[in-house]
């Protein structure tokens, strides 16, 4: 793995070989080789890309479709895998603040879309991470009523649970977790999220639904099981650990069992 | 997985200390399996159990990996492992090695219709039960079976360095604290079990027990 160890030495320029993933929706796609001149060590990988691009503009040629919004690490829009790691060789960084001082002159790249089957490729490096979306929207929320503001010392939060929570709350739903997972799996992010809204107090009236439902919502979605292998952690931009995995199943199996036990309702009698 | 493979764990704790037996002579094994075979509701409650687990750990492995190798859908062109462990990534085939083990060594000790050559092993003290300790030293005389159960026991090993502290995962019962102390244990087991279970076949070729 490269370190990023003389991040701040003199910028030089790489002459680099570009092996690129081309694919339209629906159809089998291939890597296409390019080569890339001048490409400056202080440019993010994207930047680097963009250069790609504007040299097959100029050629005629299709530029590669990729997706990116912030470039500073908090959208979660960017997601190339880059030499077989998502997100590339410096751990704890996004595509968009990786910088080419991370590759050697003359090193071949190969760059690739996100693959699971949840992710299916809508254009060259551009994937459908609806996936997540579905997931959010079956309990990654707290329902309240939206009257005036509440006060904002109202609710008391303790430190430890604050910081837990927030801790959990930086995934920035980027999909590098399922990308770098061998079983397609995204139990890092559905840990995260269910870590961060079960630990707080706005989210315990929800808390046993929201973890049920965003568990099927997942299976549904097509994603794998965790095998606790942990190379989700070991390519998350944002750091985020197996702890919120072993959280989801903690709450999961709670869940699952409170269900299991749950009162069925009192016991009707003559009247109405 | 997590459950099944628990009562597994706990099998194999059971066996490998009764095994441990035969290093205190045929008196003390033959005594031993004498009683397990007269406690008839003790052993099959037991054997109901594992044969149970066995089977929905089996059925359970078998789906997981192949939900999971289509969610995968290929991977990527260049495949980059940064952390997972060789035991984690060589579960299923190290699952299916010691499937093939236990039935061959149902065959060979339990039902004694393999590699023993057709002999069997009365005890001279009382010839309806069997003279496990006999029995060991003339199956394990083969350098072949021996050779099969440690290569075996080394890959049940394997996987048992990975099965047990991913158990923890599972039932949600481990963090960032104490996955290395947890994983540190599972390694640690590997290794108990393989030396422990090794050393019955290993002591007989040797010629250490006769
Ligand atoms: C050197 C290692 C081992 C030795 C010497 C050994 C020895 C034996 C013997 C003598 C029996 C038959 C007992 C009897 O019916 O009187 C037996 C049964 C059995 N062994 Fe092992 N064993 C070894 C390792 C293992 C391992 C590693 C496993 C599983 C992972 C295993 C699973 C079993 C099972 C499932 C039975 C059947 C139990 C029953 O009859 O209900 N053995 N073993
Ligand atoms: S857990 Fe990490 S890798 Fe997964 S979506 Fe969130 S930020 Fe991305
Ligand atoms: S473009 Fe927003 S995180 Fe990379």
């Amino acid at each position: 793995m490269v370190k990023d160890n003389h991040s701040h030495s003199a910028e030089h320029v790489l002459n680099l070989r570009l092996r690129v993933w081309r694919q339209r929706r629906g159809q089998p796609g291939a890597f296409e080789e390019h080569a890339l001149q001048g490409v400056s060590t202080s440019a993010s990988f994207l930047e680097m890309m963009d250069m790609l691009n504007e040299k097959l503009v100029r050629d005629g040629k299709e530029p590669f479709a990729f997706d990116h919004d912030c470039r500073e690490g908090i959208c979660g829009m960017c997601s190339m895998t880059i030499n077989g790691m998502p997100h590339g060789p410096l751990p704890g960084v996004t595509t968009c603040q990786l910088h080419m001082r991370n590759f050697r002159d003359g090193e071949t790249i190969t760059v690739e879309p996100w693959r699971a089957r949840a992710f299916p490729v809508l254009r060259d490096l551009m994937v459908d991470r609806s996936g997540f979306d579905k997931v959010i929207q079956s309990g990654g929320f707290i329902s309240i009523r939206a009257g005036s503001a509440p006060e904002a010392n109202a609710t008391p939060v303790p430190k430890d649970v604050s910081d837990a929570a927030m801790d959990a709350a930086e995934c920035i739903g980027c999909g590098a977790c399922v990308a770098s997972c061998k079983n397609g799996s995204a139990m890092l992010f559905v840990g995260a999220k269910v870590t961060h809204l079960n630990l707080l107090p706005q989210g315990q009236p929800e808390r046993d639904r929201r973890v049920l439902a965003m568990v099927r919502t997942m299976d549904d979605a097509g994603f794998g099981n965790c095998t606790n292998q942990g190379e989700c952690q070991a390519h998350c931009p944002k750091g985020i650990t197996l702890d919120v995995i072993s959280h989801l199943n903690r709450d999961y199996l709670g869940a699952r069992v409170k269900a299991f036990f749950s009162s069925t309702g009192k016991v009707r009698r003559g009247g109405d | 997985m997590a459950l099944t493979g628990l009562v597994l764990v706990g099998f194999i704790l059971g066996h490998l200390s009764g095994n441990l037996l035969f290093f205190k002579g045929p008196e003390v094994l033959n005594a031993y399996a004498q009683w397990l075979h007269e406690n008839a509701a003790l052993i099959w409650t037991a054997r109901i159990t594992l044969i149970v687990s066995v089977i929905a750990h089996i059925i359970a492995g078998i789906s997981l990996t192949l939900e999971n190798r289509a969610a995968r859908a290929g991977g990527p062109a260049v495949e980059q492992t940064r952390r997972a462990s060789w035991g984690s990534l060589t579960m299923p085939y190290t699952g299916l090695v010691v499937l093939g083990f236990i039935v061959f060594h149902l065959l060979h000790y339990t039902f004694q219709s393999v590699a023993l050559g057709g002999q069997t092993f009365p005890l001279a003290s009382n010839p309806a039960f069997t003279d496990v300790h006999a029995m060991l030293v003339a199956g394990f005389s083969h350098s072949g079976v021996s050779a099969f159960y440690i290569i075996s026991l080394a890959l049940l090993s394997l996987h048992l360095s990975h099965g047990v502290s991913s158990t923890f995962q599972t039932l949600g019962l481990r963090n960032e604290r104490w996955r290395g102390r947890l994983d540190v244990l599972a390694v640690a087991f590997g290794w108990i079990v393989f030396l422990g279970f090794s050393a019955i076949p290993a002591s007989v070729l040797a010629g250490c027990i006769k």
